[in-house]
């Protein structure tokens, strides 16, 4: 069978099943994809070919033994974010260039605990800082739609991996719209679930209160299969919900009729591109067309300052998280100093990249003595202000439909060297990730040949029904399994 | 000291940081009992500060910051967080310490202190958690001679807890006196070794001159590096002499740090306000915050020893002396053992109390002072020391015969009544045993006789003494004595 690479996890598992191919001949597949497309996307920073291998036999022994799971010989990629024991994880940094971790992230274990088979490790802005995966130390990622163009970042890899079919499914992070954003530029269904919804162990930290692992897929089913195997409780993560994990499959080819969308107005702006709109108007009415009732009288005022609010906690957070990479214990170390201190400090200047520097100097500024009342604990109140509103929304609507993008993917380059610009492309995720709710990016066409996405937030931990949305939805609109090449 | 005290008023305030004895770290399943191990052995990714890691609260640490706080008369927070303090060293392994900022676990309390005859209330501003640092060990290279330092990760996030009191101390002896009694407590509710000399029980000083009758606080000077209870005392008494001194010379004080020299005898500047750090704290956002329900601080109240304040009340309702009452309290196990002495002697209770007082502090504490003992090391039990008292006090066996059976028994662990009867060291207080051996020594000793006559009375004693040796120390004194008198009279 040729070009398994081209199939879902779901209709891969069908296959393995009904012992139409084994994994390894699934993962070599992906594997020679990966040979034959990576010179031009690079959505990884590492390959675990051999490892993947390894893990197809062990795969294709759980089919044998009949312990297999949907998940058991798929083709995953792993941002390299997530702290896999024995296989190198840098966070996109030069700082971590040689970090072999001596243990798992929770969610790489519940991945290989389902059988699941990694690739590699993909591509990300260094410390998922970034929305275009050109802020790694490994180099850009290009969108596989369109080589020269960005895949939307921080899990450009991720994405980008899964569109051009170096791999069936991926875990991506989004601490303010890393997975959904990428999802949306590269043709992806992604999916940020709720803060505590998966566990941070082993998450490389950038910004604690707002950093979620999460899955990007070809379709809704495998991302909600993702999320099951990676949802739920861990005791290592205090922040993580302890209630159990739902079964998300339930939510699936369900109908929505009567289901109440709100569209706030505050997200139809003038930077929007007019293709964007078009399909954002398209996907809204074909929401209506499935019996759904979408109200655009929705206003979320607050909406503006989650940009403020996110760049402020955030970089915060990240300035004490990424203390400890000072080259003593781990990772790049420059020892040509005559002291400790003058090697801590060169470390950091050459370890870190520029943007990671920046949000480390804003976040300092941020919690400095005298500032951080008006800046710090003033966008502690405004998040506080978010949530209300988006709590207030909740109490009439079942879930919030917004573009999940005001732009399709833009030219590599083009917004390096403007951060602003490059910060208002997540101005239609941020707020859900500030206010800790889920919320899941589908394709919804393309607009000048580049794919758009659709967003739809969801209630705490309501998983569930942003799925049964985005399910219904994909399967009206038919974009679904899209591979760019 | 004198013009000092007429002319200012010094105010001090102390800051101790104190290890907690849980089984494992604050943050992490690590245990937390590294005494002695090898270096960098009891560390896992959590305390090495590895990317991604996350803390989990070790609830026995909440249970025993909050014994702390209600022995020290707190209040309990029924709400309150972990904060993240930003600094950069290398003993830090995050780069931050999880601590506690505006919010700490335990806030307004008081300890009680003694000094000179008179009791004062001590404020306790607050008492709240954080976690302990790795250890710096600063090496000099044998060859090339240059200086280079290794770390032990192994002291990385145990549990520390942080008392600071109010700025209500007046003298070195009072700051002393409340460094004694804290730890005091904290060994009574078994939180904490709070031992100085081993660094798990670690103390900053805070001191300020003021005139005589401001109000106003003087600028204050932070005091660290110091060891020992008597350098604690010392540096303040130096302090507050420089500062004093400097007053004089119409110097203003700086704010600042400095260090105490134990060798020189002196405190030295380590850094000004100028050069402090920004620690840049804000709430952790790995940990909710936490919430200690009345009903959990409750609970934990019920779960409190007796604390040595209540303690020595009781002892002294019981007739014993101040300082039978402040020795016998002076830790938890001495209490206990004199507790269980005076219990299992089952007198009239004050007849006991004293009694027991009197072993435990005279025979007892001798026999512990001469080999540098503790009373967990004491290998007599309650019950078995008691059998010895009672023999003495119920004229069984003589005082100095009691002495020496303690003796046999804290040698062999035999029980009293056993070694008596072996070794027939019974008492005789029989006339008719003893009237023979009296009449040997007046036979025997003309002289003392001839004295006692002349009206020496004290040569009886000499006569006494010489029935004694004969008997071995078993004759009942002042039967031998009564003996004595009534023959000396009837030969008369």
């Amino acid at each position: 069978m040729s070009e398994l690479w081209r199939l879902t996890a779901h209709e891969a598992h069908e296959g393995l099943r009904d012992e139409q191919f084994t994994s390894v001949e699934l993962t070599q597949s992906v594997l020679d994809r990966i040979a034959a497309v990576e010179p031009k996307v690079h959505a990884y920073i590492t390959l675990t070919a051999e490892l993947a291998l390894e893990q197809a036999r062990e795969a294709d022994a759980k089919f044998a033994s009949g312990t297999a799971t949907p998940l058991t010989g798929i083709p995953v990629a792993v941002k390299d974010l997530i702290v896999t024991k024995g296989v190198r994880t840098t966070a996109g940094s030069k700082i971590l260039e040689n970090f072999i971790p001596p243990y798992s992230s929770h969610v790489y274990e519940n991945l290989r605990r389902a059988g699941a088979v990694m690739v590699g490790k993909a591509n990300m802005d260094e410390f998922a800082m970034g929305s275009s995966t050109e802020h790694s130390a490994y180099g850009p990622t290009h969108n596989p739609w369109q080589p020269g163009l960005v895949p939307g970042g921080s899990s450009g890899g991720s994405a980008a991996a899964v569109a051009a079919g170096e791999a069936l499914v991926a875990l991506g992070s989004d601490t303010g719209g890393s997975i959904r954003q990428p999802a949306a530029l590269c043709g992806n269904v992604g999916l940020d679930p709720t803060y505590g919804r998966v566990s941070r162990f082993g998450i490389v930290a950038f910004g604690s209160s707002l950093d979620q692992v999460g899955p990007i897929g070809r379709d809704v089913e495998d991302v909600a299969t993702m999320l099951q195997c990676i949802g739920g409780h861990d005791p290592r993560d205090s922040t993580s919900n302890p209630e159990p994990m739902p079964d998300m499959r339930h939510y699936l080819g369900r109908d929505i009729k009567g289901m109440k969308i709100g569209v706030p107005k505050e997200y139809f702006i003038a930077g929007m591109e007019p293709g964007v709109t078009a399909r954002i108007e398209e996907a809204l009415a074909t929401l209506e067309s499935l019996g759904a009732t979408v109200d655009r009288s929705l206003s979320l005022p607050s909406t503006d300052h989650a940009l403020a609010v996110y760049y402020i906690i955030a970089p915060s957070e990240a300035s004490a998280n990424l203390a400890r990479y000072d080259g003593v214990k781990y990772g790049f170390s420059d020892r040509s100093g005559p002291t400790m201190w003058d090697n801590m400090e060169q470390t950091r200047a050459q370890g870190f990249g520029n943007e990671v520097k920046r949000r480390i100097m804003l976040g300092t500024y941020a919690l400095s003595a005298g500032y951080y009342d008006a800046y710090y604990l003033k966008a502690q109140k405004v998040r506080t202000v978010i949530n209300n509103e988006f709590a207030e929304a909740f109490a009439r609507y079942d879930v919030i439909v917004t573009p999940t993008s005001p732009t399709v993917a833009f030219p590599i380059g083009a917004k390096v060297d403007d951060p602003y610009a490059m910060y208002l492309n997540d101005i239609y995720t941020l707020p859900a990730s500030v206010a800790g709710l889920p919320a899941v990016s589908v394709p919804c066409g393309f607009s000048e040949g580049l794919p758009v996405g659709l967003q739809i937030i969801g209630n705490f931990f309501d998983e569930g029904r942003i799925l049964q949305v985005a399910s219904a939805y994909e399967q009206a609109a038919g974009f679904r399994n899209l591979l760019a090449g | 000291m004198t013009a000092i005290a007429t002319k200012y008023e010094t105010v001090i305030g102390l800051e101790v940081h104190c290890q907690l004895i849980t089984r494992s770290k604050m943050f992490c399943s690590c245990s937390a009992d590294y005494s002695g191990a090898e270096p960098n052995t009891h560390v896992c990714p959590v305390c090495l500060g590895m990317p991604g890691v996350l803390p989990v609260i070790n609830e026995r640490a909440i249970e025993y910051i909050t014994m702390t706080g209600l022995a020290l008369n707190c209040e309990i927070s029924e709400f309150s967080k972990f904060d993240r303090k930003n600094y950069p060293y290398p003993d830090l392994m995050k780069g931050y310490q999880i601590s506690q900022y505006d919010l700490p676990v335990c806030h307004d309390g008081w300890l009680e202190i003694e000094v000179d005859d008179e009791r004062r209330r001590i404020g306790i501003e607050r008492v709240h958690m954080e976690e302990d640092t790795a250890r710096l060990l600063h090496r000099t290279d044998a060859v090339t001679g240059e200086g280079y330092s290794l770390i032990d990760v192994n002291r990385s996030g145990t549990p520390l807890m942080e008392i600071v009191s109010r700025p209500d101390m007046r003298t070195p002896a009072e700051a002393r006196e409340y460094l004694v009694r804290l730890r005091q407590i904290l060994r009574y509710i078994g939180v904490s070794d709070a031992n100085m000399e081993e660094g798990n029980f670690r103390c900053d000083a805070n001191i300020s001159l003021r005139p005589v009758g401001a109000e106003r606080l003087g600028t204050k000077v932070e005091i660290k590096n110091m060891n020992s209870f008597r350098a604690v005392h010392d540096a303040i008494a130096f302090e507050e002499i420089r500062q004093a001194r400097m007053l004089d010379a119409g110097e203003r004080i700086v704010q600042e740090t400095r260090g105490w020299v134990d060798e020189r005898g002196e405190t030295v500047s380590q850094r000004t306000k100028e050069e402090a750090n920004d620690y840049r704290y804000f709430p952790e956002p790995d940990l909710p915050p936490l919430k200690l329900s009345r009903a959990f601080a409750e609970a934990v109240r019920a779960k409190l020893p007796e604390l040595p304040a209540a303690k020595k009340e009781r002892f002294l309702a019981l007739r014993l002396s101040e300082h039978e009452a402040t020795a016998l309290t002076e830790d938890r196990e001495r209490a206990a053992y004199f507790e269980g002495v005076s219990a299992a002697l089952g007198l009239e209770p004050q007849r006991s109390a004293k009694l027991a007082a009197n072993w435990v502090l005279g025979e007892v504490a001798r026999w512990l002072n001469a080999g540098q003992k503790e009373i967990v090391d004491f290998p007599l039990g309650p019950e078995q020391l008691a059998g010895l008292a009672r023999l003495v006090e119920d004229g069984k066996v003589t005082p100095n015969v009691g002495k020496d059976v303690f003796e046999k028994m804290v040698t062999n662990g035999m029980d009293a009544a056993a070694i008596v009867e072996a070794e027939g060291l019974a008492q005789i207080s029989g006339e008719d045993d003893l009237v023979e051996a009296v009449r040997r020594a007046i036979a025997a000793n003309q002289k003392a006789v001839d004295d006692y006559r002349a009206g020496k009375d004290a040569s009886i004693k000499f006569l006494v003494g010489q029935v004694m040796r004969e008997t071995r120390g078993r004759a009942n004194a002042q039967v031998v004595q009564g003996l004595l008198e009534r023959e000396l009279q009837e030969n008369d």
